[in-house]
């Protein structure tokens, strides 16, 4: 039988704010245990939480961004369950009313192709404190500084049906709230995670299979891997002829595997309802407004401009744009070039600098050759100073070096030769060192100009003009 | 209203109240009581009533601006934990 | 001394007839004389009480003293205090010493009011009657084998039996009104948000509010006027102005029109508390005010609705006392389950469980609908009914509770008898409204309290209203035997 795979995801983005959802402590990452965690952090007896403007603002940028209805009015509930990370037997979070409704994204596959993934809502909550498991004599340690770090949750529909899909999904996901700056997107520190709604059902059948959820997918390999091997688990179920049952699962990275989590717990009762100690959340049409003045150019717009303003193929351009910080690189590179070298400058960051960039496991953000670098190699090739050829061999010196490129240029001579004369001598010896190939290119054999092109480059260190050699060349040959 | 006894462990789970023999025969008897004495909302006519969960309508949720205002003191909060090690506060381990 | 008003005290104190620390330690005398009987406190601070006397009196003599310098207060134990035992009555916060200051406890400080320890209540408040309590029930001043009520019936009967010349208290269904009734005094819980919650420890949240209970509708005026107003920590506090609850207790009362409760006036109500009730109404009448009968056809159903809202808050807002972080922890957990389970279990008294279990259910997958938000939809009737009443009048009138004090231990075998004590008093939490109770009478010995309920935010009216009945009647003068001297 043919199995389609159906993927939904909930993406949980720390927001980047100062202080925390409900509290004035600070967020910062890796403080020592329980130095961030204060009276309202901890549910200290008689506290009450106070709702921070700056995370309602980044929620309806998110919003604003996806095409999503931001909610004049929604609702604070709260989750109801027991847990050593939640300090108040309760999380804080949006239920019936989110803040973020109706949304969408598109996506690029690999092979290019677009398609549109529903966002069925964003909502806030207050994260949870960590639970440290190395053993003290049998105790687990929790730090709570984490406890009420601000999250948007984001939630998708159904939409996906392959792991791949779900990937270019969540990738989308982080460039735009990294462009938007309310996430810095942090997989490593857990700023940016995400768990995955994954069934399978018979291609052609309409209605869903029962679904499992995949926790801590961490990093963009483990989601792929994660469901793929859910997805290969869950057809071997029911291939077998057994049933899937509606569970949550842990991915091991490890061992590659899931398993099941929390099984021998009951199913869990949350008994959501309205928090009293929190008013419904208005938002006015001057806020949203505001909010809008202030988005910045988004991926999508980016790529538009790139084409229009650049004269760059929608490929390059959607590349280019894809991450912020690329982007914001390119655009340097070219402010310094001048826009009619624009494609050139867009080779180069595809090209050269990103695979640089990957062999080092680099971010484009730790260049060696930053933008300025870069641009004034670039401009060695427009003012003709040194080939194309060479320029990749000045970039690889100065991505081991370190040093600019003119430095490099002079310090090994690479600087190009431009006097038609000594291009000239160069042409002449190598006719002179020739004899066979110059009678058969007289008598016909032009594909042999090549062969004199390549002669005449290799015999002057790859330094001669290309085009002046092209024109006196031929000149010569004709005698 | 009746509760059986299955029921009323069910609900002390989901509360996390471990209950004694005398609770437990308190309970049985009390909660089915007043359940059925407020089951008299049921008569009520609601059909066209919006819920009221809070008592001041028409207010909305102030917003603070994002500042951090406090400070590190959890060695004066840890006083009143029953275990603590390392700054961290000691749960029995928990398995996931 | 110990007969003085707060209002009395405080002019005492400033015209230097008696110091801070004499008025202090006077009372901190008579609590360790009349207490062990009463049982009205958890905590006396007396070492701390004498400083700040001492500060006030410093104060005073630079010039420096507002309305209530160096007066001494109690609070209830469910208040939050800085470096001193906050117990909320339970086994599970008995050896909680609050790291911070309720904003009341805050603002009653930085008014100068002398802090003389921490009354006694029902646990986490979840009473009527004071006898929830872990540290023991409270005695009835004015009879000694009967309740002073309940939750604030420490502070209740602190100030009844003058060992604290004012106290704090909290009123979610009736918690200020109901001890003040039974007890002969004024007892005042605010509108909704008047009031800072914060540091305040949660019962029912949307119901939950501070308020005072004193000897005159005067002495509460001076108290609200130093703990109303906004507080960024809470959200659900109103960022109104608040008046000079004083500046107003003078106005006549002519043309004013007081809704007489029909429904507070049926089945269940003593016939001597009804007469009692109705002859206040008569001296309003004689003040100018004018009678009329104001019916609110959901008020019945106010019980039903508060025992499905404020359990489903209590359910939740108590599941942060899990052995954690603070409060009771069991001994010797085995796992998780077992830290939880205990901790609570030993933690909390019957009527708390009772309560937790209560909210716990109706909040439970299949029963939201059918209790929570039906509850939530009878709320918004009752607070309908009240709304339309006062498009006719300024404030409505009626008993406090449908009783005297009843004996100790006669209601605590029957929940629901017990629940229906606060019939009268839970209107005004449900709708959040301003009310108040204050002595009109006495049958056989015993208080019987008028309830005064106004529109939000009419603090003053009620208050206005109720110094005027004062100043023509004795009731609340009255001390009673044995704390007299």
């Amino acid at each position: 039988m043919e199995w389609e795979t159906v993927i939904g995801l909930e993406i949980h983005a720390q927001l980047a704010t100062k202080s925390k959802i409900f509290s004035g402590s600070a967020t910062a990452y890796g403080a020592e245990p329980n130095t961030q965690a204060n009276l309202v952090d901890l549910g200290y007896p008689g506290v009450l939480p106070v709702l921070n403007r700056e995370v309602v603002r980044m929620a309806a940028k998110f919003g604003l961004a996806v095409g999503a209805t931001v909610a004049k009015r929604s609702v604070f509930a709260r989750k109801n369950y027991f847990y050593p990370d939640l300090p108040k037997g309760y999380q804080i979070s949006q239920y019936e009313l989110p803040i973020v409704q109706a949304g969408k994204l598109e996506i690029v596959l690999d092979d290019g192709a677009r398609k549109t993934v529903g966002i069925t809502r964003a909502h806030l909550e207050e994260d949870a404190g960590k639970s440290l498991h190395e053993d003290f004599q049998g105790f687990s340690g929790i730090d709570l500084n984490r406890a009420g770090t601000p999250l948007l949750e984001i939630v998708s529909e159904p939409d996906m049906r392959s792991a791949k899909e779900a990937v270019a999904y969540m990738k989308r996901i982080h460039t735009l709230v990294r462009y938007l700056e309310i996430c810095d997107g942090n997989m490593q520190e857990g700023s940016f995670r995400c768990d995955a709604n994954v069934s399978v059902r018979p291609k052609g059948q309409e209605k869903y299979g029962t679904r499992c959820e995949l926790k801590n997918l961490n990093s963009f390999r483990f989601i792929e891997k994660a469901i793929n091997h859910e997805v290969a688990r869950q057809i071997d179920v029911i291939e077998g002829g057994g049933t899937i049952r509606q569970e949550t699962r842990l991915y091991d990275p490890d061992k590659d595997e899931t398993r099941p989590l929390r099984s021998k717990e009951e199913a869990n009762d949350y008994r959501y309802f309205p928090d009293p100690d929190l008013l419904p959340v208005v938002i006015e049409q001057s806020f949203i407004d505001d909010v809008r003045a202030t988005l910045p150019e988004l991926p999508d717009q980016k790529a538009a401009r790139f084409v229009e303003q650049h004269g760059l193929s929608p490929y390059d351009a959607g590349t280019l744009s894809a991450s912020r910080e690329v982007g914001d690189y390119y655009e340097a590179v070219v402010a310094a070039l001048g826009e009619p070298h624009a494609k050139l400058a867009a080779n180069w960051v595809m090209g050269d600098l990103s695979a640089a960039l990957n062999k080092d496991g680099l971010e484009i953000t730790d260049s060696r050759i930053g933008a300025a670098g870069l641009a004034a190699l670039l401009n060695r090739i427009v003012d003709e100073t040194i080939s194309g050829k060479i320029a990749k061999e000045v970039f690889e010196a100065m991505w081991g070096e370190g040093q600019s490129a003119d430095a490099i240029i002079d310090a090994r001579g690479l600087k190009q030769i431009t006097d038609s004369g000594a291009i000239e001598k160069v042409i002449d010896e190598v006719i002179a060192a020739n004899p066979k190939q110059l009678g058969d290119y007289r008598s016909g054999k032009d594909k042999l100009f090549g062969f004199f092109v390549g002669q005449v480059m290799k015999v002057s260190g790859g330094k001669a003009n290309p085009a002046q050699v092209n024109d006196l060349l031929k000149a010569k040959l004709q005698g | 209203m009746s509760l059986t006894r299955h029921d009323v462990e069910n609900i002390a789970r989901l509360a996390r109240l471990a209950l004694t023999p005398a609770d437990m025969a308190s309970l049985s008897d009390s909660l089915p009581r007043i359940l059925t004495f407020v089951e008299q909302l049921g008569a009520a006519q609601t059909a066209a009533v919006e819920p009221m969960a809070h008592p001041l309508e028409g207010q909305s949720q102030r917003l603070r601006s994002d500042t951090v205002t406090e400070t590190d003191a959890h060695e004066r909060y840890q006083q009143n934990a029953a275990r603590v090690e390392a700054g961290l506060y000691l749960v029995p381990k928990v398995i996931e | 001394m110990h007969t003085l008003t707060l209002a009395e005290l405080s002019n005492g104190i400033k015209s230097r007839r008696f110091s801070s620390v004499d008025v202090t330690r006077h009372f901190l005398d008579r609590i360790e004389r009349l207490n062990p009987a009463l049982n009205a406190f958890i905590t006396v601070t007396a070492d701390q009480a004498l400083a700040q006397a001492a500060a006030a009196d410093q104060a005073i003599a630079a010039g420096k003293g507002g309305p209530l310098t160096g007066v001494p207060i109690a609070h209830k134990d469910i208040f939050c205090t800085d470096g001193v035992l906050t117990t909320c009555a339970s086994k599970m916060l008995s050896n909680f010493v609050s790291p911070y200051d309720a904003t009341v406890v805050r603002k009653l400080k930085e008014a100068g009011v002398v802090m003389l320890g921490k009354t006694n209540m029902d646990e986490f408040a979840m009473g009527s009657s004071n006898e929830t309590s872990w540290y023991g029930p409270v005695k009835n001043p004015w009879d000694l084998t009967r309740v002073p009520g309940g939750s604030s019936g420490g502070s209740a009967a602190a100030v009844a039996a003058r060992i604290a010349p004012a106290a704090t208290g909290t009123d979610t269904g009736g918690s200020i009104r109901q001890p003040a009734a039974l007890t002969a005094l004024t007892g005042v819980k605010p509108t909704y948000g008047r009031v800072s919650r914060y540091g305040m420890i949660a019962y029912a949240s949307s119901l939950d509010q501070g308020g005072v209970l004193t000897l005159n509708a005067e002495d509460a005026a001076l108290l609200l006027t130093a703990m109303s107003g906004f507080d960024e920590r809470d959200s659900t506090s109103v960022d109104l102005p608040v008046p000079d609850y004083t500046a107003t207790l003078n106005q006549p009362l002519k043309g004013l029109k007081v809704g007489i409760l029909k429904e507070f006036f049926g089945q269940g109500l003593e016939a001597s508390t009804e007469s009692l009730v109705r002859e206040a109404l008569k001296v309003y009448e004689q003040l100018g005010a004018t009678l009329v009968e104001v019916s609110l056809p959901n008020l019945p159903l106010s019980v039903p609705t508060y025992y499905v809202v404020a359990p489903a808050e209590c359910s939740s807002n108590l599941s942060r006392f899990d052995g954690v972080r603070f409060g009771y922890s069991c001994d010797s957990p085995k796992d998780l389950l077992d830290l939880y389970t205990r901790s609570r279990g030993e933690g909390f008294g019957a009527e708390v469980k009772r309560r937790i279990m209560t909210g716990t259910y109706v909040l439970s997958a299949g029963y939201y609908d059918a209790y929570y938000i039906k509850a939530q939809k009878v709320r918004q009737l009752i607070s309908d009914d009240f709304r339309r009443a006062f498009a006719q009048v300024d404030l409505l009138a009626g008993p406090t509770a449908p009783t005297t004090a009843f004996g100790l231990g006669a209601k605590v075998d029957d929940p629901i008898t017990m629940y229906l004590n606060d019939i009268y008093t839970i209107g005004a939490n449900l709708a959040g409204l301003p009310a108040l109770s204050l002595p009109c009478g006495f049958s056989d010995g015993l208080p019987v309290g008028l309830q005064l309920i106004g529109p939000h935010f009419a603090e003053a009216k009620l208050l206005n209203a109720a110094h005027q009945y004062q100043q023509q009647t004795e009731w609340h003068k009255r001390v009673p035997a044995g704390y007299e001297s």
